[in-house]
C-alpha cells in the first residue's frame, strides 16, 4: 500500500503494482465503501487496475488529512462484501469491416481467423475498470497467445460499438474516437447511453462474455 | 421565453458550466469551462450562480440575435466584440435592447472567450451539468459544437430580479490584472516523477515548449525538448487527474485538460497546479510557455488565494 500526491487536488492509492483479481478486489472494495460513506470533500474517484486515484477540494482537505481518513477506511476492507458479480454477454460480429484487424493479429499468432475468434470468444473477462471516455471497459485477460500490441499509428476514428484488443486487454468502443486497439469485430449494443437507467452497459466488476454472431444477426440487432 | 439566435458559430462554440464531478467510475470526465475563472466572474456580473451555463468561444467567436434582448458580460479573451457595430466592453454586464445583435472575431488575446447572460443558458442537463463533452457527444447542446441556426432558450429568473432595472457592474480594474493569463504555468510533481532522470527533468523546466496546433480541450500537446522515463518501468493504467503532465513514448509532454480522458496509461512527470488551470485554457496554438516548480503548500496558498479573491466583495462594482 502506497499513497502518493497526484496534484494538489487528488491522491493516488497503490494496491500493488501487478494486474491480478486480488489486487482489483481491493480497489473495488476500496471504491464501494467510498461510495457507501462518503468522505467530506471528497470530489471524485477513478478506479484503475491497482490503484484508486481520490479527487477532493483542497480548501476543505489536505493530502495527509485525507491519508489518515482512507487509512481509516482501509483497516475493515476485508470486511467489505462484494456482491455477485453481473454476468454480461456482448454478441460480436468479428471480421471483415467490422474486425480491420482480425486477419494480421490471426497471422501474427500463426493462427487462423476462425481459431482467433475462438479464442478471443472462448474465456470470461472481468471489468477491471471504466476510463478513457464514457462506458469504455478495461477488459481482461485476454487468453495468453491473444497477447499483441496496440497499433504504433492509432485511427483517428474508430467507429461505436468496435471491439478491440491491446496487450492482455480487450474493450468495446462506446464512441467514435481515435483509438489505437486492434479491431476484432463490432457489437450492436449501445455501450454508453445517456436515457438508459445506469447508462453504461458495463460496470467495474462484471463478468463478460463475447459471443460470435453472424452478419445478419448483427443487422437484425442493430435495427431491432 | 427569451432565446439567443446563432447567426454564426464561430470556429468552436460549446455550452459549459463548471462540469460534472463525481462520475469517474462510469469513465465520465468533469468537462466544464476551459477558463473557469472567466465563467465564474462572467456569471457574477450578470447576477447569477456562478456556476450557470454559458456559452464558450473559442480563437474566433460566432454572432448571436437577442430578439428579446439580454443582459450579458463578456469574459476572458478579447474577441473584439462588437453590439450592433459598436465596440462592446469585457468584464462588465450590458443590457442588450431587443432585436441587438452581438458580433464576435478573432481573438486579440487569448484562446477563449465567455458569453455569459442573466439566466444562464437553459439545456437539459447530463448528469447534473450543461457541460459539453464533445468526444462523447453527451451534454450541452445536442452534445455538440453550435451551428448556425441554433436557437439557445436563456433561463428564466426570478420576477423580483426580472423587475430590477438594470445596473452596469464590472470586474474591478485591480482584480483583473491578477487575473490574467500566466505564460509561466507553476506545477507539483508527477506521480511518476521519479523515473525521470535528472537530465530529463532538468530540460523539462528549464526549456520553453510550444503549444501545438492539435490541442484541444482534451489536452494540451506541447511540442519543444523530448524527455524520456529510464527505461525498464511499465506503467498500469491507472486514473489521471486534470491538468497532468503525460510523457507518452515520443517524449513529447501533453497536458491533460478538462474533456480528459478518466484514466492513462503514460508516465506523468508533474501537474499543474489548480490555481494555474484557468491560464491553461487561455493558451492558443503556437504560444510558448515554461514550467515552474513550486512546493505543495505554495500550490495549496495559491488556491486559497484565488478563492478568496473571487470571494471578495471588492471583485465587482
Amino acid at each position: 500500500m502506497r499513497f502518493r500526491p497526484s496534484s494538489d487536488q487528488s491522491l493516488m492509492i497503490y494496491f500493488d503494482q501487478a494486474i491480478t483479481l486480488e489486487t482489483h478486489h481491493r480497489v473495488l472494495k476500496l471504491l464501494r465503501l467510498l461510495e457507501a460513506e462518503p468522505i467530506t470533500g471528497v470530489r471524485n474517484l477513478h478506479p484503475g487496475y491497482c490503484s484508486l486515484l481520490v479527487k477532493f477540494d483542497g480548501l476543505k482537505l489536505r493530502h495527509n488529512e485525507l491519508e489518515a481518513t482512507l487509512r481509516t477506511y482501509l483497516e475493515h476492507l476485508e470486511t467489505v462484501p462484494l456482491p455477485e458479480s453481473r454476468q454480461i454477454e456482448i454478441p460480436v460480429c468479428y471480421g471483415g469491416d467490422y474486425g480491420p484487424d482480425l486477419n494480421e493479429v490471426a497471422e501474427t499468432h500463426g493462427l487462423t481467423p476462425s481459431q482467433t475468434i475462438e479464442l478471443h470468444a472462448s474465456v470470461p473477462y472481468v471489468v477491471y475498470f471504466l476510463g478513457f471516455v464514457p462506458g469504455f471497459a478495461y477488459l481482461g485477460e485476454l487468453p495468453e497467445s491473444l497477447v499483441t500490441p496496440r497499433l504504433a499509428i492509432p485511427r483517428r476514428n474508430v467507429p461505436p460499438g468496435s471491439v478491440g484488443i491491446a496487450g492482455s486487454q480487450t474493450g468495446v468502443y462506446p464512441f467514435a474516437t481515435p483509438g489505437g486497439w486492434r479491431l476484432l469485430g463490432r457489437t450492436p449494443i449501445a455501450m454508453f447511453r445517456p436515457d438508459r437507467a445506469g447508462m453504461s452497459f458495463l460496470s467495474i466488476g462484471d463478468r463478460v462474455r463475447f459471443i460470435p454472431v453472424s452478419s445478419e444477426r448483427f443487422v437484425a440487432m442493430e435495427s431491432a | 421565453m427569451k432565446v439567443i439566435q446563432v447567426q454564426a458559430p464561430g470556429l468552436l462554440t460549446t455550452v459549459q458550466d463548471l462540469g460534472r464531478e463525481g462520475f469517474g467510475p462510469m469513465g465520465v470526465s468533469p468537462s466544464g469551462a476551459s477558463d473557469a475563472i472567466s465563467l465564474r466572474v462572467g456569471n457574477r456580473l450578470v447576477g447569477n450562480a456562478e456556476g450557470a451555463a454559458a456559452l464558450e468561444m473559442t480563437l474566433l467567436g460566432g454572432s448571436f440575435l437577442f430578439p428579446e434582448g439580454a443582459i450579458v458580460a463578456l469574459t476572458g479573451s478579447d474577441f473584439g466584440a462588437t453590439l450592433d457595430g459598436a465596440p462592446v466592453e469585457q468584464w462588465a454586464s450590458i443590457e442588450f435592447r431587443p432585436g441587438q445583435t452581438l458580433s464576435l472575431g478573432p481573438t486579440h488575446s487569448g484562446a477563449r472567450c465567455y458569453l455569459c447572460v442573466r439566466g444562464g443558458i437553459a439545456v437539459k442537463p447530463f448528469l447534473g451539468s450543461a457541460s459539453t463533452h464533445i468526444l462523447s457527444g453527451l451534454g450541452g447542446f445536442d452534445g455538440r459544437p453550435l451551428r448556425k441556426g441554433d436557437v439557445l432558450n436563456i433561463g428564466a429568473v426570478d420576477q423580483a430580479s426580472a423587475n430590477e432595472s438594470f445596473r452596469r457592474v464590472a470586474l474591478t480594474p485591480k482584480v483583473r490584472e491578477r487575473l490574467l493569463p500566466r505564460k509561466t504555468l507553476r506545477v507539483t510533481p508527477g506521480p511518476q516523477c521519479d523515473w525521470f532522470p535528472d537530465s530529463s527533468l532538468r530540460l523539462f523546466y528549464s526549456s520553453t515548449y510550444r503549444v501545438a496546433e492539435e490541442s484541444n480541450r482534451m489536452g494540451l500537446r506541447l511540442e519543444g525538448e523530448r524527455i524520456s522515463p529510464r527505461s525498464g518501468a511499465e506503467m498500469i493504467t491507472e486514473g489521471v487527474s486534470l491538468g497532468a503532465i503525460q510523457v507518452p513514448d515520443a517524449g513529447l509532454p501533453i497536458v491533460l485538460f478538462v474533456e480528459q480522458q478518466t484514466t492513462g496509461g503514460y508516465p506523468k512527470i508533474a501537474n499543474v497546479i489548480s490555481s494555474d488551470m484557468a491560464s491553461v485554457g487561455q493558451l492558443r496554438p503556437r504560444d510558448e510557455i515554461r514550467f515552474e516548480s513550486v512546493e505543495w503548500k505554495v500550490a495549496r496558498s495559491l488556491l486559497r488565494e484565488m478563492e478568496d479573491l473571487l470571494a471578495s466583495p471588492q471583485l465587482i462594482s
